[in-house]
């Protein structure tokens, strides 16, 4: 087992409403192991990008812990925590609008070390800019270009440098390729992997794709209205899925397997409840085909194999 | 090319670059361009008018000469006084452009400071600057700008402090909106995502983002404040007489407009060109300012 390097516990992130308060993020408790990837999967709104946010603190949660290396965070304030979030970076999800238009390519890149100053003086601060640019791809030819000047994977490979730039040792992908087109998907990728290679980064990345969450996570975490349903390393969920939501998704998946056609589909029916003050059972019991009387009642995330946990009645029951 | 000669070009070159770089994209509209030589020669003119034109002759009268038509004693000719007319002018166009100048620059200065703000922490501080301003708002600018000077008493500095805060709400007004906007977009994320204070992403990145159309709003509102300074002249309050200034030139003059109408279209075309080409440059200003206008 390696070292944790992230670990959050019961984060809980509720954003008052005129009826009561968004349970955005809800009870989520996970750990991110030095050099691992944890893929946050879920549909639109399901809480994964506010989850992130959170972890960095970009948004304060309302209860829980946030623990790195060892220390929470969260109470941490100034210089102290300046000091931690250089470790901790994001990458956005649209390279449109997460760049500053009137700035070029270097200053964008410079931008969060002159901010940190992890690094002092002009001429370092141009190596370390050159190195990083060329790790993601960047030639010196790009120093002075604008972003609206560049081709969309460009720009994500300037969003990726700036969070790299610092040397953080974990890193938020917000979604950082579903704005892209799929052959640059691939690229943005496969230097993502690297850089995980050869820096030992830790990611959690977030997407809707399960495609491409099976391309890069380690491991991967289910979640619904704020909740997590599932969590398990991505064999174990891949080939042993038992949350009805869980399984819903990967039938979603396309196949090119002409055999596998006629597969047993799981099509959702109904539309996600209101997130607004949400009773105290499963979440996903109006939309489950399997709800019974007992769904009413909480449920937490339950071990039912090694690395797997679940947080549905029917599947406690039933593998136990 | 080697290495460092290529880094030398770009990381510490770097701002004097971007400046450079917005010289040559205002260079490129040929509008903005004509409306800054224009403006250039005005204020140079109005600047060195000591060199070539003694000032009393702009105050000094002399009613025989009454009603001169323009001659090459008398350029633009005299007014009822005798006073001359081109003397006038290039005197008056120091404190119509230096007051224009100034009033703006305050009322930019303090519009995009408290409107930025207002717009930028949202919340109770919102609303304390921008109920401010809608009570300033709500009092006609004329009105304001008589209450007080009616308080702080006549002259030039008074004047000016008048105008600029009767000028300061729409400012504010416009920066507000526009940092609304922008606040919530990624790249501000991006940057508090890296510990940047909010002072640094008030100025490095908002602020260059808002200075377009707050430049645009900042030019309209020069030539609104050189017809307001002739507004205040001619109610009595602006300008003391006998000093020359382009709008108490024109008040002056309105009863003999019928019969020498030259008396007052003469300062009327300066204060039209000098507000055009105000116009002018703070379009290319606009467009020269975003990076996205290079081709």
């Amino acid at each position: 087992m390696s070292e944790v390097l992230l670990e959050t516990r019961n984060l809980k992130k509720y954003f008052p409403h005129k009826l009561g308060y968004v349970h955005a993020v809800d009870d989520v408790t996970l750990k991110i192991n030095i050099g691992e990837t944890l893929g946050v999967v879920g549909e639109s709104g399901c809480g994964k990008s506010t989850l992130g946010r959170t972890i960095l603190r970009l948004l304060e949660p309302t209860e829980g812990e946030v623990i790195y290396e060892g220390r929470n965070i969260l109470p941490l304030k100034g210089k102290e925590f300046r000091k931690i979030q250089t470790g901790m970076q994001m990458v956005f999800q649209d390279p449109y609008s997460s760049l500053n238009p009137r700035m070029s390519v270097y200053d964008l890149i410079a931008e969060p070390l002159k901010v940190c100053k992890t690094v002092t003086g002009k001429e370092a601060m141009a190596k370390k800019v050159q190195e990083t640019m060329e790790l993601c791809g960047l030639s010196e030819r790009h120093n002075n270009v604008y972003p609206h000047e560049m081709d969309g994977g460009r720009r994500q490979r300037v969003g990726l440098a700036r969070a790299l730039v610092l040397d953080p040792k974990f890193v938020v992908c917000d979604e950082p390729v579903s704005a892209l087109d799929v052959s640059i998907q691939a690229q943005i990728l496969n230097l993502l992997m690297d850089m995980q290679e050869s820096r030992n980064l830790a990611y959690m990345f977030i997407t809707h794709d399960l495609c491409v969450v099976r391309h890069i996570s380690s491991n991967i975490m289910v979640m619904y209205m704020g909740q997590v349903v599932e969590y398990a390393t991505k064999d174990e969920i891949f080939a042993h899925h038992v949350h009805p939501y869980t399984k819903a998704l990967m039938s979603a998946i396309p196949t090119a397997d002409l055999s596998r056609r006629n597969r047993e589909r799981h099509v959702l029916k109904g539309e996600v409840s209101n997130p607004i003050n949400p009773a105290p059972g499963c979440r996903f019991t109006p939309r489950c085909p399997y709800a019974g009387k007992k769904c009413q009642e909480p449920q937490p995330l339950t071990q039912i194999a090694p690395d797997h946990f679940v947080a549905c009645h029917e599947c406690v029951s039933f593998s136990s | 090319m080697t290495k460092k000669k290529n880094r030398n070009q770009t990381s510490p070159g770097a701002k004097k670059s971007k400046w450079a770089l917005v010289w040559i994209r205002f260079r490129k509209n040929k509008l903005a361009m004509v409306g800054l030589t224009v403006l250039v020669i005005l204020l140079l003119a109005a600047l060195l008018a000591p060199l070539y034109i003694d000032y009393s002759q702009a105050t000094k009268q002399s009613i025989r000469e009454a009603f001169e038509p323009p001659s090459s004693r008398h350029l633009f000719g005299t007014d009822q006084y005798g006073r001359d007319l081109f003397a006038r002018i290039i005197y008056g166009g120091r404190i119509s452009l230096f007051a224009g100048l100034v009033t703006m620059g305050i009322a930019f200065l303090c519009g995009i400071t408290l409107g930025g703000s207002a717009g930028f922490f949202g919340g109770r501080t919102d609303t304390i600057i921008m109920r401010f301003c809608d009570v300033l708002m709500s009092v006609p600018g004329i009105l304001l700008s008589m209450s007080i000077v009616a308080a702080l008493g006549q002259g030039l500095i008074k004047m000016l402090i008048a105008l600029s805060v009767s000028q300061i709400p729409r400012q504010a007004r416009t920066a507000r909106a526009s940092v609304m906007t922008l606040r919530n977009q990624e790249f501000i994320e991006a940057a508090r995502c890296c510990g940047t204070s909010n002072r640094r992403i008030l100025f490095k990145h908002i602020i260059p983002n808002v200075l377009g159309p707050l430049i645009v709003g900042v030019m309209m509102g020069l030539g609104g404040t050189i017809l307001q300074i002739a507004s205040l002249g001619f109610l009595g309050i602006g300008i003391a007489p006998p000093t020359p200034e382009w709008g108490t030139i024109i008040s002056e003059n309105q009863n003999n407009l019928m019969y020498y109408p030259h008396l007052g279209i003469i300062p009327g075309v300066f204060i039209m060109i000098a507000v055009l080409s105000l116009n002018f440059v703070g379009d290319g200003l606009r467009d020269a300012l975003d990076p996205k206008m290079k081709n």
